[in-house]
């Protein structure tokens, strides 16, 4: 009982106790794409960063983890995902990212939604992803809603940064929402944000347009936060020549702040890329042809964009986002793995390790929050078995601002029931 | 002009196979009716229907003798030699152990640092009736028009120009894979193994002497599909009493065709459906039996043995790790996921341990993709399977994990004479990794199928460019 008690408190104080440690001994990675620092020390004091390097000394009095040599490194940042939205895609009853009969759409926000039991978190922090950027899903309309941003900790402050961003679909899935072509997205699109500016600009005089107005005031108040740049807009975007129109349109809107997603064709626009500052999340490993809007796709693509100086991360959009932000890491070592194949493009370890930890959350806005070991960050820190990127190395010790973390799992129990498949002196139903 | 010229070969060619297949069946025809002039004590046989009426027309590409030296090698039987060497010729392996007796001037690689595995084998794929790009007019995975489609075949829907085929030789390392219908259905129709090689015809890449397989399919997608519908089965009483229906009338069929063959007489209505059932009940062809609980796996191998068949496979088998025990009792293989789960409640039990489990409960385990993607990097799904098994304490050495990769799938495909391993005289569907296939850093740099070099990373001419990739984006590109 009195465990129970203590248990409870400290769920109910983790939002604001965030803890201090110190962890020794590390391979230190920052995750700002500089080298892993052998000898490392990363000191978080109070669920922030305060000190990440070679020569740090450890504050007396704060606990202190001798990591022995190992891997520590931020906590992987998914770059897309829906984790927390969805427990189970198939069973509607669970799948919030989509709404297909609300009249509203950019104004959606996902927010309050998020579960913080929902079991993919649970499975996720256990292999050292910290935070995620979460997504709501498009519903006849090109704009899906405003998403956020969650960490993975074990307490009920899940979401860390609610209306981070607003998503939408363009190319082949926004011109269907938007009813059958890319024109007519476009064509919705910069009505929207026209809209929004009108909404910004007399709110009570928005629906005196009457008839011309369509796009209600819930969608125009949500899309003020995108026209004027206050909010990044995240837009699934695969063709080269689509992303070429959407770059066009900061022309008529110059506060807007563009980032692509997916962008399997990135490569043959990268210098364009660059110059109009537009961070892609990209799906690292697409190469196949799998749509007309994604011919030329090649695992060298996040590659060949960060070699024409494009800041690119990794995501999952479209890839069992709702549970699997794991896999990014084996994602990451997969574009290591190219440097060694001829005529390809990858990425260094270091670029690779910062494509799933700093450039995702500096795509999003947050690269002074979260992603890395610099000081003044949250306090996401893993301690890995072996190198992070390889398959056969697992996180150990996961903390989120601060806290040191559960490693527990629906997934974990199901193993220890089943180890011996039969059942013993009761049925296995007895068995927890 | 120049353009017929090959349409009319094939056309010749399938006319004389035609013929010949005519000829075989007059013959048999032909003697009976000889010795029904003798004494009439003697039934006479029917004519039997074709077994093989679309046979493949593969033919291995010409290689060179071929030795590799100072290699690791996972043979694919759980045998694995440091420094070792291997050689193939005349599209068979000709010797593999620490050191082998090669003839002069035979081509040799130095594998220094590298690993020599079997070509890898996708029992579970949809390239070819899935391909990319994924548009509607290319979409042929499933007959979702009836519940029982055991009359259609996958080789008649598989293009072979998709795009995957390659991805999966170069990236992947696959040398072999089955082509599945998908799983709207009970019974989804006949499946078909192919080599990995480009052919301009679906015949042109089956895998010599594979036998068929049947696809079959438990749980939520048949009783979705069809409940949705509005008609039987839209629930899982629905999908086994659809199953054990169609059963019945086929040992029904089986048992009018058998007479008939042996004793002559008025010959059965022909069902094209009833003939892959039939096949089943006699042996002749492999359930592949999608199924991810493991209550539904039990009822489905008493089905079995209520009808007289035996299950390959059961396909995706999230759950197999909970009954690896009975599964070994049944002699059935589960071809499994390394850490799918969660994306249909069907799959939500789904661990990552399910591979070793399996392994370690003695049952027949492999890896399978189901999915374009995943079939580039079987060798990685093994290697996270393998890592969370040997977290939860199982020992399995890396050798014997290459045995989910290659000769299990081939077992589970009644392929296993002919490919799955490296040992003398079988298939050289070999791959040649860079570094430890079971480390994210590792790619192919070379593939062979039957001694053919297919695929070399430091070739652009070995590297596969389907029909409708040409002229497009990113042509030829480094994939």
């Amino acid at each position: 009982m009195k465990r129970l008690l203590l248990l409870t408190a400290a769920f109910l104080a983790s939002p604001v106790a965030a803890q201090s440690v110190a962890i020794t001994n590390a391979r230190l990675v920052i995750g700002d794409g500089s080298a892993p620092i052998d000898g490392g020390t990363v000191v978080v004091r109070d669920g922030k960063i305060v000190a990440a390097g070679k020569a740090v000394a450890v504050p007396a009095g704060i606990e202190t983890v001798d990591a022995g040599g190992r891997y520590v490194t931020p906590g992987i940042v998914a770059g897309f995902t829906r984790m927390g939205i969805i427990e189970v895609d198939g069973v509607d009853e669970t799948n919030d990212a989509g709404a297909n009969n609300s009249p509203f759409h950019a104004g959606i926000d996902i927010a309050p939604a998020v579960n913080p039991r929902t079991s993919s978190i649970a499975l996720n922090r256990a292999e050292g992803i910290t935070r995620a950027v979460v997504a709501p899903t498009t519903r006849g309309s090109i704009f899906a809603g405003q998403g956020a941003i969650i960490d993975l900790g074990a307490d009920s402050n899940t979401v860390s940064t609610p209306r981070a961003f607003q998503f939408m679909e363009y190319g082949e899935s926004g011109a269907s929402a938007a009813g059958g072509s890319r024109p007519a997205a476009l064509t919705a699109f910069r009505d929207a944000l026209k809209s929004a500016q009108a909404f910004a600009r007399a709110p009570g005089a928005y629906l005196d347009q009457g008839r011309d107005v369509l796009v209600n005031r819930v969608d125009a108040a949500a899309l003020g936060a995108v026209v004027t740049g206050r909010v990044p807009l995240l837009i699934h975007v695969e063709r080269a020549s689509d992303m070429r129109a959407l770059i066009a349109l900061k022309q008529d809107f110059p506060a807007l702040r563009m980032v692509f997603v997916g962008a399997s064709e990135g490569w043959m626009v990268a210098s364009e890329l660059a110059a109009a500052k537009v961070p892609v999340i990209a799906s690292a490993l697409n190469d196949l042809p799998e749509a007309f809007e994604s011919l030329a796709a090649t695992q060298s693509n996040v590659g060949r964009m960060k070699a024409a100086g494009v800041v690119v991360g990794l995501g999952t959009i479209n890839d069992n986002e709702a549970r699997q932000a794991r896999l990014e890491k084996q994602y990451a070592g997969n574009l290591v793995a190219l440097r060694h194949v001829p005529g390809a493009t990858g990425l260094s370890w270091d670029q690779a390790f910062a494509a799933i930890s700093s450039v995702p959350a500096e795509a999003v806005g947050l690269s002074g929050e979260i992603g890395s070991l610099r000081p003044g960050r949250r306090g996401d820190v893993v301690i890995w078995d072996g190198d992070p990127l390889e398959l056969s190395s697992a996180a150990i010790g996961v903390y989120v601002d601060g806290v040191k973390q559960p490693l527990g799992t629906r997934q974990s129990e199901l193993l220890k029931r089943y180890r011996q498949p039969q059942e013993g002196a009761l049925p296995k139903a007895y068995e927890r | 002009m120049q353009m017929k010229m090959p349409g009319g070969q094939i056309a010749l060619g399938a006319l004389a196979a035609a013929l010949a297949l005519a000829g075989c069946a007059t013959d048999g025809a032909a003697r009976p009716k000889a010795e029904a002039a003798a004494p009439a004590s003697k039934p006479t046989p029917g004519k039997a229907y074709s077994r093989d009426p679309y046979p493949s027309t593969y033919k291995p590409y010409p290689g060179v003798p071929t030795l590799v030296t100072n290699v690791t090698i996972y043979d694919g039987e759980g045998g694995k030699i440091e420094r070792g060497q291997a050689l193939f010729a005349d599209g068979k392996i000709v010797a593999v152990g620490q050191t082998v007796n090669a003839p002069a001037g035979v081509t040799t690689i130095d594998g220094t640092g590298k690993y020599l595995t079997p070509g890898i084998i996708d029992i579970h794929s949809h390239l070819g009736d899935y391909p990319s790009p994924g548009v509607q007019a290319n979409s042929d995975g499933n007959e979702a028009t009836g519940p029982v489609t055991a009359d259609v075949w996958a080789e008649h829907s598989v293009w072979p120009q998709d795009p995957g085929f390659s991805r999966a030789l170069a990236n992947g390392g696959v040398t072999t894979l089955q082509i599945l219908p998908g799983s709207a259905n009970l019974f989804g129709g006949r499946s078909v193994v192919l080599k990995n090689v480009y052919a301009r015809t679906v015949q042109g890449m089956k895998f010599p002497g594979a036998p068929y397989g049947l696809k079959m399919a438990c749980g939520e997608n048949p009783k979705r599909v069809y409940g949705s519908k509005g008609r039987q089965p839209s629930t899982r009483m629905g999908n086994i009493a659809v199953d054990r229906a169609t059963w019945a009338r086929a040992a029904d069929y089986k048992r009018r065709w058998d007479k008939y063959e042996k004793d002559g007489g008025d010959p059965p209505a022909r069902d094209i459906a009833m003939d892959t059932l039939r096949g089943v009940l006699a042996g002749e062809i492999l359930v592949q039996n999608h199924c991810y609980r493991a209550d539904e796996m039990a009822i489905v191998l008493d089905m079995a043995k209520e009808f007289g068949y035996h299950v390959s496979t059961f396909h995706h088998a999230v759950e197999a790790y909970k009954i690896g025990d009975l599964l070994k009792a049944n002699g059935t293989c589960a071809a499994v996921w390394a850490d799918w789960w969660g994306f249909k409640m069907e799959s939500y039990d789904a661990i990552s341990e399910n591979l070793p489990l399996l392994e370690n409960a003695g049952a027949c385990a492999m890896i399978h993709s189901d999915d374009a993607n995943g079939i580039q990097r079987l060798n990685q799904e093994v290697a996270k399977a393998l890592a969370a098994g040997r977290r939860a304490g199982m020992q399995i050495s890396d050798a014997q994990a290459w045995t989910w990769l290659t000769i299990n799938p081939a077992k589970a495909l009644g392929i296993a004479d002919k490919t799955g391993s490296l040992k003398a005289g079988k298939m050289a569907d070999i791959v040649l990794w860079n570094n430890d296939p079971f480390s994210v850093y590792s790619r192919p740099e070379k593939v062979w199928v039957d001694g053919a070099l297919l695929y070399d990373a430091n070739d652009p001419k070995r590297r596969p460019v389907s029909d409708f990739e040409l002229g497009q984006p990113g042509s030829g590109d480094v994939k």
